[in-house]
């Protein structure tokens, strides 16, 4: 067994040298000040956009073809386009992030606030509304702090409020802080939270934000990264957008990195181009797995992608290559973990999380993962059954059923992890759980087994009760 | 309608336009299985039982069929491998933490959840950890009581919370696995609704106290009635064991109250099976004791006592308790064969009886038409009828209709009313008077001249106009409120009317003739003969008011209550004392000894109640549904036609009548508006028969009295009603009777700081000579100018406020004010 020894870095900003397009002011530890933001081209894009129509500005965003950030990827001008002609309506930013192994927004907020206010502000003229729902998720503490500072001198100034920048443009921007619920990144349940319910999902259809969203009214909700990219693309153009990152997928990506690499950290890359295996061990970037040790599993996209292997590491960044492979590049949370990490720990770890964070509302989600987390439990302290091994996967069938296969995998002759899950619940928070479950299965069964085969003592069971075996740092979970 | 053709298993049907797949399958013979469904309830898609698989031409896929509208050409397989995977999976998770306490649930037997375990699922679980644990159960009201372990969290009780009853009391707390339903601390589920929880939950968690371990399912006999505790008449199954009722659920009637009841219509069932029932005839021996008596006895006494009246010195007060065949009865005995028109079955607490007659009618579909205005000028619906006030709330809420609240003060639906003004008592009046004026001078009643500039347009608007009335202030003179419907009546003459009266089947009974001047079927006394009905007086009869008075005055001999505790509702409690005091017969036909007739009945012949005899209740709108029989009468009782047949048997005449059917085929005969009524339609519609009160009258609405001289010292009082009051159903109901808030004047902000009271909790008032320890609540809702408490709480009894015959009732607070 390997030690715990190890520490990582603190798991901050890591400039690469490559394209910036949101985190340029990361490198001045100022850069979230106002006169710094404006020095630095802050809030141009927002004049640019204002000397525009609104339509004008919609369509260099559908031109660039910015793909959304949050987890879908869906591109953000077509959603956009998806509002019918119906006022009030209304934009809605989703800063709750916090998906296992993210904590790319957090920076995005912290470091420059000014960036994602100008992007709010770019996107309501483009979209012909005039109130923005700034939700900030609740424990980031810092990032309030600032958007908040950073708010009060945008209005001030009149970047943001009546007659913006002299125009006849009013826009408000209505900074809300979440209440510490993971599934409120779900945009249906955020939506229901901010309007002073429980956050739960609503179920799509009929409740597409679009066209009902918050009040039942047309309602976008789009990701921190996703709006920060706007200023930047109304400043240079659709076009120099699109030299950065492939055809498919244009621009760059923030992608937080955590595990077992010796360099974790954010770092914005061009999509499409860098690959897993120049993340993990390029000089720029992770410079390595620690300790030399061999990658044995990675997570591509936050805790509810399925994992990767290492046959998975010369696929691109990029949403388009990623899917047809079995998983997701989702919020772009990449978690690497080296071959001394215990499968069933991890899977365990990550189950936990969302039997815990389930909403209660889906009665297959809120049964069905704490169930599943006490199987985990039980093999993991010692008590485990041969026939939990298939309980685990039948108990996660009942959440998301009958796996559709992906080409990927089946020409390996193996089960394909069930992505994009079918499922019996309202959002994907249930079939998130199942992800680990089926992919460690699929790989480490073995390791199921040679569990319950030789049962551990009730000294190692309460030790593994709350570890992953080795100490995996996820950002974000800090 | 247009239909959206689907394929469902194969076959192609027809959906209504926006039906929701699950009631359409239902609608075609395929049943899918639900927990959270409610037909009456926004869907939420929180169970995901009903999930089938769905193709609307992306492919299949699960859905839950709750939440899914049926779109065209849509796909259904309702038993394909999918679906029935699915439906088995979350069958066996919502069983895993369930505790399988069926033995010891009240719900086994009838339950969804038992039932869809028998038929989905795998029969035997695969989950060996340790279950849930809570504590079970914990009380979450007075009458409720919840067991998180059985609970499946489907949302059907907090959503009927929130969305129906808006007394959003109970929530989800924690999260996942954790999550439960419960209370706010230290706030109860004390809503009027409760009870409905306890109806709609799928599975046993929760309960109703009066019924928990009194029967199994199977042990239950049940029959559809109707309920009387309002004028609502919601309908009801009344369910039965060992001779016993134990239970009354709702029936989803789409005419009246949806499947919703009042936790008065619920559980008043109780006071049936009450020790205190009087279970034979009493006869007030030389000592002044009630003793029993045989029936023969007691009637003829009552025969003797009667006939040996002039007729003319014989009155009854009260019916409104009784079946409308009872009612008849009556009205019978006592204005064809007695021969006295002094009956009244209001006791001084309604509406004058010619205005519930012969204003153009409305129903409550009438009222809650969606896109119409909806004007209340009345109590609160919620304290009054409550099932009533669930129908309104949701017209208000999801069907576009414009409330205008005009009441004393506001009422519960006051937060959703587009107008709301509060008219002082005495004021009402000249307020609508002043609403139908284009000219006016602002200072005339003391509302905003655009709120009443508005208000008269929305109810001159063309739209459908409907208007609740009631009466909101037994302290005031209703004659204020007549004035008002008549300006409202003349600025929009297509308006239609709901009467919201208080007692149970009044309108039956005044329809009946228990009113002075009318006969059955709204016929005017005066001149009209009828075959069998020989000696209808000549004379006009007295109300109630008017009977108490001559009974003051010595004018009558013998005075019969009908199922009627004027002690306890007149308003003037000094005069009731006073008058039966004086009268030397005083016969009551009553179930329970309430104070009234404990202390002056001397004769009483023990009544059956609603429950113990077959008859029909008439509602506020006209609607006759059945009354049924399920257990036998308590002791020796009998219905009230059945009295009323004895009665004039022993006065030597006959009513004509020994049976109910002839009863019925005699009221079709003499009462106009009952002619058409088919009485097997009757009994076995579930939206019951309306019956026809059109009458187009000429109403003769006087000239509208002057407002009384506003006093520049002391507060307006309002007396009214709340549900839970000292009626003899919630007094003889055990689980009920302690729900009675004590009485307490309430007062606003303003005026409690003009007074000095801040945190006074009692106020001396003057009256007459004498002085009133008051108490008091200051009321941050509360308009100033005006007091208000209710009658029938505990401690304090508002009617010692009010003093003679007064049109409105002044309070003189002592200078000070605090006691």
């Amino acid at each position: 067994m390997a030690t715990n020894a190890y520490v990582p870095h603190a798991a901050g900003y890591v400039d690469n040298e490559g394209p910036k397009v949101v985190t340029a002011r990361f490198t001045d530890p100022e850069g979230y000040l106002l006169p710094h933001s404006v020095a630095s081209g802050g809030y141009s894009g927002l004049r640019e956009a204002l000397s525009r129509t609104p339509s004008e500005v919609a369509a260099e965003v559908k031109e660039a073809v910015l793909l959304g950030r949050g987890g879908a990827g869906f591109p953000a001008g077509i959603k956009w386009g998806f509002m019918p002609a119906v006022w009030p309506r209304y934009l809605v930013v989703n800063g709750d992030e916090s998906e296992p192994g993210t904590y790319k927004d957090r920076l995005l907020m912290e470091r420059d606030p000014h960036q994602l206010i100008e992007g709010c502000m770019i996107a309501c003229y483009a979209l012909g509304l005039n109130t923005c729902f700034l939700y900030v998720r609740g424990e980031m503490a810092l990032a309030q702090e600032r958007i908040a500072a950073a708010l009060n001198d945008a209005y001030s100034h009149n970047y943001v409020g009546a007659n913006v920048l002299g125009t006849d443009v009013s826009i408000d921007i209505v900074l809300t802080w979440g209440a510490g619920a993971y599934i409120v990144g779900e945009e249906t349940a955020l939506i229901e939270s901010l309007e002073g319910n429980r956050g739960m999902p609503r179920l799509k259809p009929p409740y597409f934000p679009a066209a009902k969203g918050l009040y039942m009214k047309p309602t976008i909700v789009n990701n921190v990264e996703t709006l920060s990219n706007l200023p930047w693309i109304i400043r240079h153009g659709s076009t120099a957008y699109k030299q950065f990152g492939s055809e498919r997928s244009p621009g760059t990506r923030v992608v937080a990195v955590s595990g077992h690499v010796n360099r974790p950290g954010v770092y914005e890359i061009e999509q499409g181009v860098v690959t897993f295996r120049d993340l993990f061990y390029g000089e720029n970037y992770c410079q390595g797995i620690r300790d030399g040790n061999d990658l044995k599993m990675f997570i591509p996209g936050g805790g509810s992608a399925p994992w990767f292997f290492p046959e998975q590491l010369d696929l691109p960044l990029e949403g388009g290559e990623i899917g047809p492979a079995g998983s997701m590049l989702g919020s772009g949370a990449i978690v690497a973990m080296d071959h001394t990490t215990d499968a069933v720990k991890a899977c365990h770890r990550l189950v936990r999380f969302f039997a815990r964070e389930s909403c209660g509302k889906c009665s297959p989600c809120r049964e069905g993962t704490s169930w599943e987390e006490k199987i985990l439990e039980r093999i993991l302290a010692g008590h485990g059954r041969p026939a939990d091994i298939d309980l685990l996967a039948d108990v996660g069938s009942k959440i998301s059923p009958s796996p559709y296969p992906t080409a990927a995998w089946e020409a390996e002759g193996l089960e394909a992890v069930p992505f994009p899950p079918r499922q019996t619940t309202i959002c994907p928070l249930g079939p998130s759980s199942v992800a680990p479950i089926t992919s460690a299965l699929r790989r480490f069964r073995h390791e199921f087994e040679a569990k319950v085969a030789n049962n551990a003592s009730p000294d190692e069971a309460a030790d593994a009760s709350d570890s992953w075996g080795t100490e995996v740092v996820m950002g974000g979970q800090q | 309608m247009t239909g959206v053709p689907f394929t469902l298993n194969g076959q192609e049907l027809e959906a209504n336009d926006g039906e929701l797949l699950i009631d359409a399958a239902e609608r075609h013979g395929i049943h899918i299985p639900r927990f959270c469904h409610h037909s009456r309830m926004k869907p939420v898609g929180m169970c995901r039982m009903c999930l089938v698989e769905v193709d609307s031409g992306r492919g299949p896929g699960l859905q839950p069929s709750c939440m899914v509208p049926v779109s065209p050409q849509m796909k259904v397989e309702t038993d394909s491998e999918a679906t029935v995977a699915a439906q088995d999976g979350v069958l066996e998770l919502l069983l895993a933490n369930h505790p399988l306490d069926c033995p010891v649930c009240d719900k086994g037997g009838e339950c969804p959840l038992q039932d869809n375990a028998y038929a989905f699922g795998p029969g035997e679980s695969q989950f060996v950890e340790e279950k849930r644990h809570y504590e079970k159960p914990i009380p979450i009201s007075d009458l409720v009581h919840l067991d998180r372990e059985r609970c499946i969290l489907c949302d059907r009780c907090t959503r009927f919370a929130d969305e129906v009853a808006g007394d959003p009391l109970i929530h989800f707390i924690g999260r996942g696995a954790s999550t439960q339903v419960n209370t706010f601390p230290d706030h109860p589920f004390s809503s009027y609704f409760s009870g409905n929880t306890v109806q709609i939950c799928p599975v046993g968690a929760l309960t109703a106290a009066p019924y928990r371990f009194k029967a199994r399912p199977w042990d239950l006999t049940s029959v559809e009635s109707t309920s009387t505790v309002d004028s609502v008449g919601s309908r009801v199954v009344v369910e039965s064991s060992r001779d016993e009722i134990v239970r009354i659920l709702g029936v989803d009637s789409d005419a009246v109250n949806w499947g919703w009841l009042s936790d008065k219509d619920r559980f008043s069932y109780e006071a049936l099976n009450s020790t205190h029932r009087i279970t034979t005839p009493l006869v007030r021996d030389s000592e002044g004791k009630l003793e029993p008596a045989r029936w023969n006895d007691a009637v003829g006494s009552v025969a003797d006592a009667i006939s040996s009246s002039e007729p003319d010195r014989v009155a009854v007060i009260g019916g409104a308790r009784s079946s409308l065949e009872g009612q008849y009865a009556w009205a019978k005995l006592v204005k064809g064969i007695i021969g006295s028109d002094s009956f009244d079955c209001q006791i001084g607490d309604g509406l004058p009886a010619p205005m519930v007659l012969g204003l153009p009618r409305a129903t409550i579909a009438d009222t809650c038409r969606p896109g119409g205005v909806m004007v209340l000028m009345g109590p609160d619906p919620k304290e009054i009828t409550p099932a009533l006030y669930l129908r309104l709330r949701h017209a208000v809420v999801n069907d576009g209709v414009d409330l205008i609240e005009i009441s004393p003060r506001p009422t519960s639906l006051n937060h959703l009313a587009k107008h709301a003004i509060h008219p002082a008592p005495g004021n009402i009046g000249a307020v609508m008077a002043a609403i139908g004026k284009t000219h006016r001078s602002d200072s005339d009643v003391g509302v905003d001249a655009d709120e009443l500039d508005a208000i008269r347009e929305l109810i001159s608007a063309d739209r459908p106009v409907s208007v609740v009335i009631g009466r909101s202030n037994v302290a005031e003179s209703p004659r204020y409120t007549v004035d008002a419907i008549g300006a409202l009546s003349r600025l929009n003459p297509n308006a239609t009317f709901l009467p919201m009266l208080r007692r149970g089947n009044v309108l039956g009974g005044l329809e009946m003739g228990l009113s002075p001047s009318f006969l059955p079927g709204g016929i005017r006394r005066s001149g009209t003969s009828i075959d069998g009905w020989d000696n209808i007086a000549d004379g006009d009869g007295r109300d109630t008011a008017g009977i108490l008075k001559a009974a003051v005055a010595g004018d009558i001999d013998t005075i019969v209550l009908l199922g009627a505790d004027p002690l306890a509702d007149f308003p003037r409690r000094g005069l009731v004392e006073d008058a039966l005091g004086r009268v030397p017969t005083v016969v009551a036909v009553d179930a329970f000894p309430t104070t009234t007739v404990s202390s002056y009945a001397d004769i009483v012949l023990p009544a059956a109640l609603v429950g113990e005899y077959d008859g029909t209740f008439m509602n506020m709108e006209g609607r006759l549904s059945p009354l049924r029989a399920k257990v036998t009468p308590a002791g020796q009782s009998r219905s009230d036609w059945q009295i009323a047949v004895a009665l004039g048997n022993a006065m030597g005449g006959s009513c004509g009548f020994s049976t109910l059917a002839e009863v019925r085929s005699e009221m079709s005969k003499n009462a106009p508006s009952l002619a058409e009524v088919d009485w097997d339609e009757v009994d076995n519609s579930d939206d019951g028969v309306l019956a026809d009160l059109t009458r187009n009258w000429v109403l003769e609405f006087g000239d509208p009295v002057p407002p009384p001289s506003s006093s520049s010292s002391g507060l307006r009082l309002i007396a009214d009603h709340k549900l839970w009051d000292n009626g003899t159903m919630v007094t003889y109901s055990a689980s009920l009777a302690g729900l009675v808030e004590p009485a307490v004047l309430r007062i606003s902000i303003t005026d409690a700081h003009e007074l000095g009271l801040s945190d006074a909790d009692r106020i001396k008032i003057d009256r007459d000579r004498s002085t009133l320890e008051v108490p008091i609540a200051i009321d941050p809702s509360h308009p100033a100018g005006v007091a208000s408490m209710a009658i029938g709480g505990t401690g304090f009894d508002v009617r010692d406020l009010i003093a003679a015959d007064r049109t409105v009732i002044n309070l003189r607070i002592q200078p000070g004010g605090a006691a």
